[in-house]
């Protein structure tokens, strides 16, 4: 019972010096006068707003990636003490003393610093040497342009950290593989790398390409496990079901409680509710949901309701009519009905109000009880303040002159008779019997004679229209799209017979008592969409710059300036490592393709562990790069240098896989090996004088005088801001 | 040695012992020449057989290894489904199915005797190569040269205007340009039956492959017009036929029928890239077939470096310089069969448009430098841009300054001089130099060219570009510097040639065109603008393009015409601009290309009206969907094939021939519709419906191989009778289902006429199985 006792309790503790050395540098070197600037810097103006948002719980969409990163840096915020009561409007602005500046750039800073000794553990994951794997943890400590994007509240280093967390627990759960599998380290390895996978793509849409490229190389190691015929068809099943859950449901679900948090924490209105449905609105605290707040939801003949229209492109809009007509002739000479003008309107109004009239019924009001409409009704739509009904008939439209015109019809006597009778079609009904509801139907308006459906074309009227947004009648309805749907937004039952009472309850609020609240799914789905599909028009930005200038880093981003000493903060990089990590690619592919080539005619350079060794490395390396990289050529978007730090980071890990092969197998002898070292130990303190030749533009201290300045304009393309006397 | 071995490899391609006997060179009628042909080489070239002997030797144990192992196997297993036994029983389908092809595809071509969708863009550049007048397509020319060809061999005379769909045709020859896109359409029918027939060698998977293009409305629709589709579609199969029967002669590297496959490949590239730039997909397939088998010959160490050396030249030579050299011929008949001043110039840069006949800069001269005091106008240098403007009216209320407009114009309407302050009109011409300071002044309504830090119409992050000050006296905003791209201080600046950036001196901005169009106020003309951010692109460069100072002497310009090496870059240039300069517009309906596969909705070709005699493209929607769950399938089949290989599990022979079919030919097929399907999911062009059918092809083909291994995989688990049974049964009931389902839908391509589907009275009542199909 007590045999334990007969043996002295031990406890063994490894330290690898390397590591401690190495965090600690990392940490110094990321950490070191975090406050400084006490200014906002760059894009800090853009993420910062986000974090006020969260710390006062106001809903906010954005459109540059998902919620995970953001919350990150709000996390830091709320650390700090953060009261969100900051106005995020200019770069360069001084933080006011409510700000803690110093917590909100932690988390980056840290995650920044982690990345040091991360970089060290992968090459030795990879079965490399402790001094190459020194080596190319000391390359990522001097990287200029990762310590600048690390020390503020940017989103690069947390990407970064999370990319490399993933690599280095996948290598450590494969080299668990092969000896203990199943066991709790491995458990623990595999599920880290469906974590780490999951947070990177949370943190900014990029992490979705070193994803992939891990599940590509997750899915080849699986295909050289199914073909391992001494495995049981059971234990290959289960390696595989452990791979897929660890690998694919995971991330899955963390990326889903991103969101899941988000919109928990997320539950007030605020600036950015008008590209919701009008549904999510409903469901945020204050803004629509005051007014929806116990609406009638079913809309039955005699109501007075709102259309919004679902797309909500170009601006969301509702269907609107006012006084003036259509001008008789266009400026192009095409005649029109000389109707009253039906248009979408951006603002509310009390010109946005209709009524839905039974066509066999002369009363505007709600009987007792109310008379749902449901799928299929016919209906007139009635303009609430004009009284006058919607209309469309063999018209051109004012822009759009393959579609019909839509006005309110005004009868001039001239045999031209009212066409005003439309078919309610629910798009998302779940029965042909389905009732129209308030908010969450989506409806079509199908014009009973001629068949059109009620359209925003997304063009806007010329002067006489007040420039609001064209409807039209499509006739040649090609399929469903959003911009022929509508729903109705507020609503209540009419109650008023004159017209002058109406006017009177048309101007009053609505009010009722249900309220409706979405399905966490619904939400999440329309978030996402809207992520996905909002797009800011027109970035063209002073620094931004081609995916081509980054290779040779030809391009820089000032960040922030002084106005009084000009101290200034660039996003510069360590042109000697940038230069090296090129050199080392390039060497690297030659090197692989020559011995594929030798080795498909059966001539082995290289002993097969280092063949193997040096294709994994540099699938990993050499991968990581081209997957983080080459897909920018594809993008639309406005691209900036930082974009490239991931894909740099990879490639700098390559430079010590391939010094150390070249020394290894190429140097033969002894003195070329020397003479070597010797290279290498110049090499390397030529790095570290040029981190410290350009520190002053990464940490903003100390201030350098105009011709410093100029002697670091190394690169003619190079803009670093030096003052006019 | 380009003889090795084809003396030793003499004896022909073993066809009683095989399986499935249709050898490779068994079925082509090249390959059976092969022997003589190879016999004559070899003589002609006698030296080499002394040193290829040996080696061929070798060559030979290792090459004819299925035959050689066959007589080994004990008698063949009795097989379910009946082998090919002569090459009667290929041609003789082959011919019936290219007669049915041709019955379905000129059947009622003349029908509707109107234009019907593109023809109108197709037909019109028919006439324009006719007339010989320039026009601007984004698609490279040989597909439309070949329609205009077709109509001027079948007597059009190019006089049609194909104003818009519906025209009607009267006493124009039309039928001569859809008889030739028919032809060429009902070719695919045998093209695919002759590639699963090499692919897979089995009889009914062709059979059923061939069919199925049979009887799908969606390609006979489609080959029946004037478009560029079934010339692409000629191409691209033409090219994967071409593959596949040069990989079946790989037995026989360096034999004629080698190299002709071989530069038949190549040929067909060329004509697939040159009709349209999605040839590029099949292009991609070849290469990567090729890349692939270079692969294979690169492990096979019985082959010397210099045999390797000459397959990869063979290749180079065959698939890389002879397209590429055939795809630059084409442009060079088109640039000098367009040598009229057309509808195309305005796209084109200015010493382009010196080139063609009636532009007025054909043979025009002007002064070569630019001096101050020269009347001038200015070209934007972007694609399609226009010429740099002003008129007497000013930027409304609202909109920066009120001062006068400055737009960008397509039309020749406006000249400016560069006027300097110390212009003295006695003095001696001054010519304008890189880097000095002017004013350009508006000759009509003399004013100066001026901006200022309001901000521009439309784009607001530039600022504005205006017309200020009267008769030559305005402010400091009307200096600008004139500076030309890539060149030193103090030359002078040269008509056409030099490619200018003006920056405004007061704020250094610089001045460019936007490229986005005014609103009405400004009469849709394009904005021009000043923009601070510093960029090399050609919104902000500028060609000087008339010139006039009778104070200088006149120059012809012939010196510079581009040369054609310029000309051919500047016309790609300008087409893949225009190719993702075609946008869907905000709110547009436009197809998807997850709506292709399932068949979701087609194009109206033809008619609208109950009265209209309509034509809808549409695949036959149970050829489509039938494709679209052999997909499913086929990727089923080849995962757990590939699987079950990889664990190990003992196949019998049999089987192992089905699967190699399965992955190795299924495969090469699902690549080609991976490579003519995916891309346009990337695409941000405006996309439609029969950009799917190069890829509906390569489904088909794979429907046949896969339902046919498939059928022969149930076969070969049950008893023999009862095996062929299933085999027969399954590929009748297959058959039967497609010709049944084309008697059913028919009206889709030969037209319908009468009320819509909607309507119980229709002939097309109760077929509107989707409701987003529109006949």
């Amino acid at each position: 019972m007590l045999g334990f006792l007969k043996q002295p309790v031990v406890v063994t503790a490894e330290i690898n010096m390397n590591l401690v050395a190495l965090t600690v540098m990392g940490l110094v070197n990321r950490l070191w006068a975090l406050s400084y600037p006490r200014a906002v810097v760059f894009d800090e103006v853009y993420y910062g707003q986000f974090v006020s948002l969260y710390m006062k719980r106001i809903f906010f969409v954005d459109d540059s990636g998902p919620p995970f990163g953001h919350m990150l840096l709000a996390f830091g915020g709320y650390l700090g003490g953060f009261d969100g009561n900051f106005l995020w409007n200019r770069i360069g602005a001084e933080y006011s003393m409510n700000v803690p500046v110093w917590s909100l750039r932690l988390l980056p800073a840290l995650t920044g610093a982690l990345c040091v000794p991360l970089a060290y553990q992968i090459l030795v994951e990879l079965h490399f040497s402790h001094c190459a794997a020194f080596g190319a943890a000391l390359l990522i400590l001097f990287e200029n342009s990762l310590i600048t994007q690390s020390r503020l509240m940017l989103l690069e280093s947390v990407l970064i950290f999370f990319i490399l967390l993933a690599i280095l627990s996948y290598l450590k759960f494969y080299n668990l593989q092969k000896c203990s599998p199943f066991t709790a380290g491995w458990w623990f390895w595999l599920l880290l790398t469906g974590v780490a996978c999951s947070c990177a793509v949370g943190v900014k849409y990029m992490g979705l390409f070193t994803y992939m490229l891990l599940l590509a190389i997750a899915g080849v190691h699986s295909w050289h496990l199914i073909g391992d015929q001494t495995l049981s068809n059971v234990s290959v099943l289960c390696h595989l079901l452990a791979r897929g859950l660890a690998l694919v449901v995971v991330p899955v679900a963390m990326y889903l409680s991103f969101f899941y948090v988000h919109l928990t924490v997320l539950y007030r209105s605020g600036p950015h509710d008008q590209i919701m449905t009008s549904a999510f609105q409903a469901s945020l605290e204050g803004g629509l949901a005051r007014i929806t707040q116990g609406q009638p939801l079913e809309v039955a003949y005699g109501s007075q309701i709102t259309l919004r229209n679902v797309l909500g492109k170009p601006v969301p809009c509702w269907l609107h009519s006012h006084k003036n007509t259509y001008p008789i002739r266009y400026e192009n000479g095409r005649g029109s009905s000389h109707q009253q003008q039906v248009t979408c309107y951006p603002f509310k109004d009390v010109n946005n109000w209709w009524i839905v009239k039974d066509p066999g019924m002369q009363q505007l009001v709600v009987s007792n009880p109310p008379r749902p409409v449901r799928h299929g009704h016919i209906v007139q739509l009635v303009h609430g303040i004009t009284t006058r009904y919607l209309n469309t008939h063999d018209v051109a439209a004012p822009l759009s002159p393959h579609s019909q015109e839509i006005s309110c019809y005004i009868d001039y006597n001239i045999s031209m008779p009212a066409q005003n009778l439309w078919r309610v079609e629910i798009v998302n009904r779940e029965s042909d019997t389905d009732v129209w509801k308030t908010i969450l139907s989506e409806v079509r308006f199908v014009h009973v004679n001629t068949s059109a459906v009620l359209k925003l074309s997304g063009a806007s009227l010329p002067e006489w229209g007040y420039r609001q947004l064209e409807i039209i009648g499509e006739k040649l309805s090609k399929g469903h799209h959003q911009s022929m749907l509508w729903n109705v937004e507020e609503h209540r039952y009419g109650k008023s017979q004159e017209q002058k009472e109406r006017e009177v309850e048309l101007h009053s609020p609505t009010q009722a008592d249900i309220s409706k609240n979405l399905s966490f799914m619904a939400r999440f789905t329309e978030l996402q969409w809207k992520i996905l599909t909002l797009k800011n028009e027109d970035t063209e930005h002073k620094y931004s710059s081609s995916p081509l200038d980054w290779i040779t880093m030809d391009t820089n981003i000032a960040y922030w300036f002084h106005p009084i000493s000009g101290a200034q903060i660039h996003l510069i990089g360590n042109i000697l490592t940038w230069a090296s990590a090129n050199v080392a690619t390039l060497v690297y592919v030659c090197l692989f393709l020559w011995y594929l080539l030798r080795r498909r005619r059966k001539i082995c350079d290289i002993p097969e562990d280092a063949w193997r060794l040096w294709v994994s490395a540099g699938g990993l390396c050499v991968g990581g790069w081209a997957v983080n990289y080459l897909p920018f050529f594809m993008m639309e978007k406005t691209l900036f240098l930082y974009h490239y730090l991931p894909a740099l980071t990879f490639q700098i890990l390559l430079i010590p896989v391939v010094l150390q092969h070249l020394t290894d197998h190429l140097c033969r002898s002894q003195l070329p090996k020397n003479m070597f070292s010797a290279l290498m130990v110049a090499w390397f303190s030529s790095i570290y004088l040029v981190y410290r030749t350009f520190s002053p533009l990464t940490y903003g201290e100390p201030t350098l005088s105009a011709a410093e300045l100029r002697s670091l304009r190394w690169k003619d393309s190079w803009d670093i801001l030096i003052r006019k006397h | 040695m380009p003889c090795e071995g084809t003396r030793l490899r003499f004896p022909p391609c073993p066809t009683a012992r095989t399986p499935f006997p249709l050898m490779p060179c068994a079925v082509v009628p090249g390959c059976r020449r092969l022997p003589r042909v190879g016999a004559q080489m070899t003589l002609a070239v006698g030296c080499c057989q002394a040193e290829s002997g040996p080696r061929c030797g070798g060559l030979r144990q290792r090459r004819p290894r299925r035959p050689a192992g066959e007589p080994s196997r004990p008698s063949p297993p009795p097989r379910a489904w009946a082998p090919l036994e002569a090459p009667v029983g290929v041609w003789a389908p082959l011919a019936s199915i290219t007669l049915l092809s041709f019955a379905s595809r000129f059947y009622r071509l003349s029908e509707p005797p109107h234009v019907c969708w593109d023809e109108t863009h197709f037909g019109k550049m028919g006439s324009y190569y006719i007339n010989r007048t320039f026009f601007f397509d984004v698609h490279p020319p040989l597909g439309k040269m070949l329609i205009g060809l077709a109509g001027y061999l079948s007597g059009y005379n190019g006089t049609f205007p194909f104003q818009k769909p519906g025209d009607r045709y009267g006493h124009h020859n039309y039928i001569g340009m859809r008889g030739f896109c028919a032809f060429l359409g009902s070719c695919l029918v045998p093209f695919a039956y002759l590639i699963v027939l090499e692919l897979s060698k089995s009889l009914s998977a062709a059979l059923l492959a061939a069919s199925i293009l049979i009887f799908d409305t969606g390609c006979i629709t489609l080959s029946q017009y004037i478009l560029l589709d079934p010339i692409l579609m000629f191409f691209l199969m033409g090219a994967v036929l071409s593959m596949v029967k040069y990989n079946s002669c790989a037995v026989r590297p360096f034999s004629a029928p080698w190299w002709f496959w071989l530069s038949l490949t190549g040929v067909n590239l060329a004509g697939a890239i040159g009709v349209k730039f999605v040839g590029l997909f099949v292009v991609l397939l070849v290469g990567l077939n090729t890349v692939y088998d270079l692969w294979e010959l690169l492990g096979d160490l019985s082959l010397s470096l210099v045999t390797l050396g000459k397959h990869l030249l063979a290749r180079v030579f065959c698939l890389i310089l002879l397209p590429l050299v055939l795809y630059t011929a084409q442009f060079a008949v088109h640039f000098a069969v367009l040598n009229k001043s057309g509808p195309g110039d305005g796209f084109f840069s200015s010493a382009f448009q010196s080139r063609l006949i009636g532009n007025n800069l054909h043979n025009v001269s002007v002064p070569e430098h630019l001096a101050y005091g020269s009347v001038i106008t200015m070209k934007n240098l972007r694609m399609a841009g226009g010429y740099l403007h002003s008129h007497w009216h000013l930027y409304p209320e609202g909109v920066g300054a009120r001062q006068q407009q400055v737009s960008v114009s397509l039309y020749h309407s406006l000249s400016l001089l560069p006027a300097s302050d110390h212009l003295d009109p006695s003095c001696s011409v001054e010519f304008v130099r890189h880097g000095d300071v002017i004013r350009l002044e508006h000759k009509e309504t003399s004013r100066n060219l001026h901006s200022h830090q309001h901000e521009a119409p439309m784009t607001r992050k530039h600022f504005q570009v205006t017309g200020y000050g009267i008769n030559g006296t305005g402010d400091a905003n009307d200096f600008w510097r004139i500076e030309v791209v890539g060149r030193k201080s103090g030359k002078r600046i040269k008509v056409l040639r030099s490619q200018i950036r003006l920056t405004h001196l007061a704020t250094g901005c610089i001045l460019g065109s936007s490229g986005k169009t005014l609103p009405k106020w400004g009469w849709e003309q394009v904005e021009v603008t000043c923009t601070p951010y510093v960029k090399e692109t050609p919104n902000a460069l500028w060609n000087v393009e008339d010139h006039i100072n009778p104070k200088l002497p006149n120059i012809s310009l012939d010196v510079l015409k581009p040369s054609f090496p310029e000309i051919l870059l500047e016309s790609h240039m300008v087409m893949i601009r225009g190719n993702s300069g075609l946008k869907p517009k905000e709110n547009e309906v436009t197809s998807k290309p997850w709506h292709w596969p399932i068949n979701y909705q087609g194009l109206r070709f033809s008619g609208v009206n109950e009265t209209d005699y309509r034509v809808y493209l549409l695949g036959n929607p149970v050829v489509w969907w039938l494709n679209l769950v052999t997909i499913g399938l086929y990727l089923l089949m080849a995962t757990c094939t590939i699987v079950a290989i990889k664990r190990g599990a003992q196949l019998t022979v049999e089987f192992k021939e089905l699967s190699e079919v399965l992955l190795h030919s299924g495969g090469k097929i699902m690549l080609g519709w991976l490579l003519h399907y995916l891309p346009f999911f990337m695409m941000g062009r405006v996309l439609y419906f029969h950009h799917y059918f190069p890829a509906m092809l390569f489904s088909s083909m794979l429907t046949g191989i896969t339902w046919d291994t498939l059928l022969k995989f149930c076969a070969g688990c049950l008893s023999c009778s009862m095996g062929k049974r299933v085999y027969t049964y399954g590929m009748l009931a297959l058959m039967l289902l497609i010709v049944y389902s084309f008697y059913l839908f028919h009206p889709l391509s030969y037209g319908m006429v009468g009320p819509m589907a909607s309507d119980p009275n229709s002939p097309m009542a109760g077929l509107r199985w989707l409701e987003s199909w529109e006949f």
